[in-house]
């Protein structure tokens, strides 16, 4: 479960950040950027509660 | 420390941490990432821009300040929070005397609350975003913004008093959660902020002119001025002098297992004060070059970049940035009240925050304001650093007062108060820069504080050995 959930995390973060790339390299534009970027960050607030800071508890 | 510790209220704030409640260095990490990858980068990063940096003076000395502020953490800071392992208000007040003390606790609680007001208020320029609720700076300096950013002010305040009273650990897991997806939306706010200039090749990027046009339009609206490598370099190094020459961290850090822990706040550091510093200035540069407007406000700089994304950051930023400095406030006040509970005493630091961010000028002065508390609070750390270090080299006792059951130390509150005021009439009456005085005022304190004790303790064992 909390490798299943690391892994969702890193590809949310990557969801997140590349489309940014991708808009400097002219390959999408802003607005579609925009609404990628804010599906990662969904992704991510869902997928590392589930595995991150939790041993610590 | 536990989940159970925090819920019941014991942090150790009167006694060392014991073995069993240390942290490993990963807390710290991701403790510094959230707290300084934080909505105030959203402030601070176009006021370089704003006060006329030139680009390679900002990409250097904000590299060497912040080398300088990591040192200075991991060896002036981490050694004493390590060997003692108590909160700074315990140790000073062993050292200073309880009543003065509760004089000190005053003041710091007071301006960590301002520090989290600033960030209430970041944080609410960019809740108001999507209800066309508009951050203005009024041009007095306790002016109130528009009455519906006041009340928003007020409703972020509220809800962040609340969770930072929920304790530390809570703080600690949320800023580790945001804290590597918030540094990507620096990155990412950078990256777009570029294409938006038109700077997507490297010629277009390494000439630079998409900076000096922006500095041109923002000094043709607000006049000409500058700010030069030097002044950059001590602003990076001393923006968080209360938290390291002032030993502030002492409070975190005496939870750490090994020293390692004390190289930390490099991530906030280069992340932070250099990455999102840097990023946070391109987001203005594109605001100028888009819409010809140089007003600094975090949240709508952010929607510009990354719309949702980029409100959801500042937000959680300001709040991530918030929760420890209210959590901080929290505990000075509780060590003016020593039976008082943890958690009403940072429901209080919470009201006082809020309070303060209501002016937004607080916010759009945050290069003055984070230098003048630097300068009021770092003194004592040096009162700290000499009684743990030099004391008993020169012949003296340490934690003087706690020995000889002092209630204020006359050599600690002349060796605080002599150079912060002196530091402070520089500042408001003569215009020094803020960041400048804080070395010499810590400097200075440590030297009287050293000359005056071995004055007065002498005078104490003569006074005793003739009893």
């Amino acid at each position: 479960m909390n490798s299943t959930a690391k892994i969702i995390s890193a590809i949310a973060l990557a969801v997140t950040v590349i489309p940014s790339v991708l808009l400097f390299l002219g390959v999408i534009a802003i607005e579609p950027m925009k609404w990628i970027a804010l599906a990662g960050t969904v992704a991510w607030f869902i997928a590392t509660p589930m595995w991150m800071g939790r041993d610590q508890n | 420390m536990t989940e159970e510790q925090a819920n019941s209220g014991n942090e150790f704030e009167r006694e060392p941490v014991p073995d069993d409640a240390l942290l490993g260095p990963g807390k710290f990490w991701g403790m510094y990432a959230g707290e300084h990858a934080a909505g105030t980068e959203f402030m601070i990063g176009p006021l370089f821009l704003a006060a006329g940096a030139s680009l390679q003076n900002l990409i250097l000395g904000l590299l060497i300040g912040n080398i300088l502020a990591v040192l200075t953490w991991r060896f002036l800071v981490t050694p004493i929070a390590i060997a003692k392992r108590m909160t700074l208000y315990y140790q000073l007040e062993r050292i200073a005397g309880g009543s003065l003390v509760k004089f000190y606790n005053f003041v710091n609680g007071i301006l960590f609350c301002f520090l989290a007001g600033a960030m209430i208020t970041v944080s609410a320029s960019a809740v108001g975003i999507p209800f066309g609720i508009e951050y203005a700076v009024p041009d007095a300096m306790f002016g109130l913004g528009a009455p519906f950013f006041t009340g928003l002010v007020m409703l972020v305040g509220v809800a962040i008093a609340v969770i930072a009273a929920a304790g530390y650990s809570t703080v600690a897991r949320f800023a580790n959660i945001a804290a590597p997806w918030m540094i990507g939306i620096f990155a990412a706010c950078g990256i777009v902020s570029l294409t938006q200039i038109g700077a997507t090749d490297w010629p277009t990027i390494s000439e630079g002119k998409w900076w000096t046009d922006a500095i041109a339009f923002v000094q043709a609206e607000e006049g000409e001025q500058q700010f030069g490598f030097w002044k950059i370099v001590v602003f990076a190094w001393l923006c968080n002098g209360a938290m390291h020459f002032g030993m502030a961290d002492l409070s975190i850090f005496r939870f750490a297992k090994s020293p390692s822990a004390g190289w930390a706040p490099a991530i906030g550091m280069f992340l932070g004060h250099y990455m999102a510093w840097l990023a946070a200035a391109l987001l203005l540069a594109a605001q100028i070059k888009l819409s010809q407007d140089h007003s600094a406000n975090p949240g709508a700089l952010a929607w510009g970049a990354l719309g949702w994304t980029g409100i959801f950051c500042v937000v959680i930023a300001g709040w991530t940035t918030a929760n420890p400095t209210i959590y901080r406030a929290g505990l000075a006040f509780q060590a003016m009240v020593p039976r008082s509970s943890r958690t009403v005493m940072t429901l209080v630091a919470g009201a006082v925050a809020t309070l303060a961010g209501v002016f937004p000028n607080l916010s759009a002065r945050l290069l003055d304001f984070v230098g003048t508390y630097g300068t009021v609070l770092g003194p004592m750390g040096a009162v700290i650093f000499v009684d743990f270090w030099l004391m008993k080299k020169f012949g003296l006792e340490d934690e003087y007062s706690s020995r000889t059951n002092q209630s204020i130390s006359v050599p600690v509150l002349i060796a605080w108060l002599l150079p912060v005021l002196i530091g402070l009439y520089l500042i408001f009456w003569q215009g020094l820069f803020a960041a400048y005085a804080v070395v010499p005022c810590w400097l200075a304190c440590g030297v009287i504080y050293l000359v005056l004790s071995k004055i007065t303790q002498k005078s104490v064992h003569a006074q005793e050995a003739v009893s």
